[in-house]
């Protein structure tokens, strides 16, 4: 479902001298439907610039990143979009919202996007808004001023409401207690059971070891070091 | 599928200073393509041509018509070219009253474009325009005011309305927020949104602010000194720019 | 056949009267006429159409009907029997000078009866006697433009025209009846012609809207803006509407007082300091033909 190729990343930064930084060459990966995979590494090792390559965030200098039939390294950006919206699902570490809008409707909105009826969208984000215990109250609230683990409850919510076979997780964990970490690590159970192929940076190596299946140490793609 | 409309090699200089340089692109329908760069970059050149503001030197812009399929809009009759703008363009000014008729109540400028393509029934034209000041946000008893009367995102929002109401494929935006105070660009940038959506539009929005963009935007061209630089994702672009200037035009915005 | 005010000494075809300057006949020289022909021409093709044309200086200022006088000048010929009125009254100061002024200038027969008159040059008013195949009515024009209060612009108005254009008209009429409840336009009421040009038919009550499709031909001068445009005899002519806001020509309910018409347009008249007054048709000869028993 997802296979990374020799896969490399070079930032060149023209306005700090022409600097080119190399951070990662030769990367391999193959993730199967119903598999998830975890991305180890020390910090800035390249575990979120390897998932944003995947989602098409960043571009590959080289290699091919195939995504459900997709070569997101070379395709098109209308086809990434469209990808996007039918088969992936990114959860990263931050909330971008429009200020104005409510959770209910952060929430539902890639249901919309795929021309779900808007009743029917917004019933399926109260069912996982509720799994994830976000108060009623706070539905019709913009999740601008919620606390950072409720923030993130609500970006969870918005990246698992549509059955897409690739997920890409970061962190989605992190800011949350244990009740609430046991509804994440169930759902992510729930999308590999269906067939999802997940990649996901845990820190919290108890959650690591409860859903992947195998783990990728991303300092193996590092350049060889001078 | 063909695109929507395809920017072939559009170029305009005034004398020796370049305004825009062999600009194409394709926009398909339901994109939506955000041109930014700073004050003199050529983006409001290439969006005032494109739309049929002003005569390139040389270029084609193809539109996909209902009846005709692709057609060089630069080179349509006069009449058949304001018809097009009537109906299936739109185009929102920076200015609101350079898109409204200030001396026209808020009804009568939503309802114009009806009647300019021949609707002769005052209730219905009425109802047209007071649903779509419902659709914009504006108070229906409203309807009878003159816009000056309007605050700044009020005259936005009713020249989006007026736009809108002949259910256009395509809109060219230049600079719709500018000049509004933020919270009012919020709740602007959040109706179009919804629109673009509901109504899958597609449209070409100029700015230089990228949080716009980002919003709004599914691709991102960047433009300097009349030139597109560099051209992409519009999150791929701002989250990992490639050219110089983009890389310095992302680092140079302020965080809040 | 009668006759108001001086007629020219000697009557028509005599020798003009040497008064210390020679006039060409009805003032203007050929070559002028010639120009204001060649715009009637114009005009007459193209029902509706504003033609430009070189307004001359007048022995009146603008605002006084020079329009129409350069036009009345340019058709006359010195058979011709030509009827002033202003706001339907023959006796008037403006319809009395200017028929002067062609009395002296061209030596024609003038009158105040419609039916006995080939020319009759009209300032805001149709007669209410029908015209026939062998009259010209001219009309004085002050703003020809009708879309001129809403798009101040020239250009964008001549091609509005050119592109047939006319939205504009219509949000005009839509804010009417925002406004009011209705039409409130009540004179110089937009009329489409031939199916082709919106015109301003002049600042005539809406009254009279109907009566522009006639059997004569109907010439309009506009001499501070310096247009001529034509409706030839049976053109058609519209009111602009809604189809759910009909265009009604409408009329005070009262009868003339003094000839107890009821299908005439009325003239308010104050009598009195006290609120007193009275309807009067507005056209003069209308009423006072009835008045005295000649067949209207």
């Amino acid at each position: 479902m997802i296979e990374l190729r020799d896969v490399a990343k070079t930032f060149t930064l023209h306005n700090q001298g022409g600097a080119v930084i190399e951070v990662m060459r030769g990367a391999h990966l193959r993730v199967a439907p119903g598999e998830c995979v975890g991305l180890t590494g020390a910090s800035g090792a390249g575990k979120s610039t390897l998932m944003r390559m995947i989602w098409g965030n960043y571009l590959a200098a080289r290699g091919s990143i195939v995504v459900a039939g997709l070569d997101m390294a070379r395709a098109a950006p209308r086809e990434i979009i469209a990808h996007r919206r039918s088969q992936m699902a990114y959860v990263s570490q931050f909330l971008r919202v429009v200020p104005r809008v409510p959770t209910l409707d952060v929430v539902a909105e890639p249901l919309f996007a795929l021309g779900v009826p808007e009743d029917e969208a917004r019933d399926r984000a109260r069912n996982l808004l509720a799994r994830l215990n976000i108060p009623v109250r706070l539905w019709p609230l913009s999740p601008t001023t919620f606390s950072g683990g409720e923030q993130q409850r609500v970006n969870i919510a918005r990246g698992f409401i549509r059955d897409v076979p690739v997920l890409l997780l970061d962190e989605p964990t992190a800011s949350l207690d244990a009740v609430n970490r046991e509804v994440v690590l169930r759902l992510i159970a729930q999308a590999k059971a269906r067939g999802a192929a997940i990649v996901g940076i845990f820190h919290d190596e108890a959650a690591r070891a409860r859903v992947c299946d195998r783990v990728i140490d991303v300092t193996d793609f590092s350049p060889v070091a001078a | 599928m063909t695109p929507l409309l395809s920017v072939q090699g559009l170029s305009k200089s005034y004398g020796r200073h370049v305004g825009c340089l062999d600009v194409s692109f394709d926009l398909w329908p339901g994109e939506v393509m955000g041109i930014v760069g700073e004050s003199g970059s050529g983006k409001s050149t290439l969006l005032n041509c494109m739309a049929g503001h002003l005569a390139p030197d040389a270029g084609r812009v193809m539109f996909d018509t209902r009846a005709e399929g692709p057609v060089d809009t630069l080179r349509l009759s006069e009449p058949a070219r304001r018809m097009l703008t009537r109906t299936d363009w739109a185009f929102v000014h920076q200015h609101a009253r350079d898109g409204l008729r200030m001396g026209v109540s808020a009804g009568g400028n939503v309802g114009e474009r009806l009647m300019a393509v021949g609707a002769r029934n005052y209730a219905g034209i009425r109802a047209s325009a007071v649903d779509w000041l419902d659709r914009v946000e504006i108070d229906a008893g409203r309807v009878d005011d003159r816009p000056g009367t309007f605050s700044g995102g009020m005259q936005q929002r009713l020249q989006i309305a007026r736009n809108l109401v002949t259910g256009p494929r395509l809109i060219f935006m230049d600079e719709p927020t500018g000049g509004l105070d933020v919270s009012v660009q919020a709740r602007l940038l959040d109706l179009m949104r919804g629109l673009v959506r509901r109504m899958g539009l597609s449209a070409v929005i100029v700015t230089h602010d990228l949080a716009v963009v980002r919003l709004l935007a599914d691709r991102l061209m960047v433009m300097k000194d009349g030139r597109v630089v560099e051209s992409g994702l519009t999150d791929q672009v701002l989250d990992d720019p490639q050219h110089g200037y983009t890389q310095l035009l992302v680092s140079s915005v302020l965080q809040v | 056949m009668t006759s108001f005010g001086q007629k020219y000494p000697g009557g028509p075809g005599a020798e003009p009267l040497d008064i210390g300057t020679h006039y060409n006949f009805a003032y203007l020289d050929e070559q002028t006429k010639r120009m204001i022909r060649r715009a009637i021409l114009k005009g007459l093709a193209v029902p509706g159409y504003q033609v430009p044309f070189a307004s001359r200086e007048m022995p009146m200022p603008y605002g006084w009907g020079t329009g129409g006088v350069q036009v009345t000048a340019a058709v006359l010929v010195p058979e011709d029997v030509l009827k002033v009125i202003d706001q339907g009254a023959d006796d008037t100061t403006n319809a009395v000078s200017i028929r002067k002024f062609f009395e002296r200038t061209a030596g024609v027969a003038v009158t105040g009866r419609t039916q006995d008159a080939t020319v009759i040059q009209t300032r805001h008013r149709i007669p209410e006697t029908p015209l026939t195949a062998d009259q010209i009515l001219v009309y004085q024009v002050p703003i020809p433009e009708p879309l001129r209060f809403l798009e101040p612009s020239e250009t964008e108005t001549r091609r509005m025209h050119a592109l047939q254009d006319y939205g504009l008209m219509h949000v005009k009429l839509y804010e009417d009846i925002a406004r009011h409840g209705a039409i409130a336009t009540s004179y110089a009421y937009p009329v489409m012609v031939a199916g082709r040009y919106v015109m301003d038919p002049s600042p005539i009550p809406k009254f009279d809207n109907p009566k522009l499709e006639m059997d004569a031909i109907q010439l309009f001068g506009a001499g501070r803006e310096q247009r001529i445009y034509a409706l030839p005899p049976h053109t058609r002519v519209v009111s602009l509407d809604f189809e759910d806001y009909p265009f009604e020509p409408s009329k005070a309910d009262h009868a003339c007082a003094l000839c107890a018409a009821t299908g005439s347009y009325l003239d308010e008249i104050i009598t009195d300091d006290a609120g007193g007054r009275m309807f009067v048709c507005s056209d003069t000869d209308f009423c006072q033909s009835r008045l005295s028993g000649a067949t209207p």
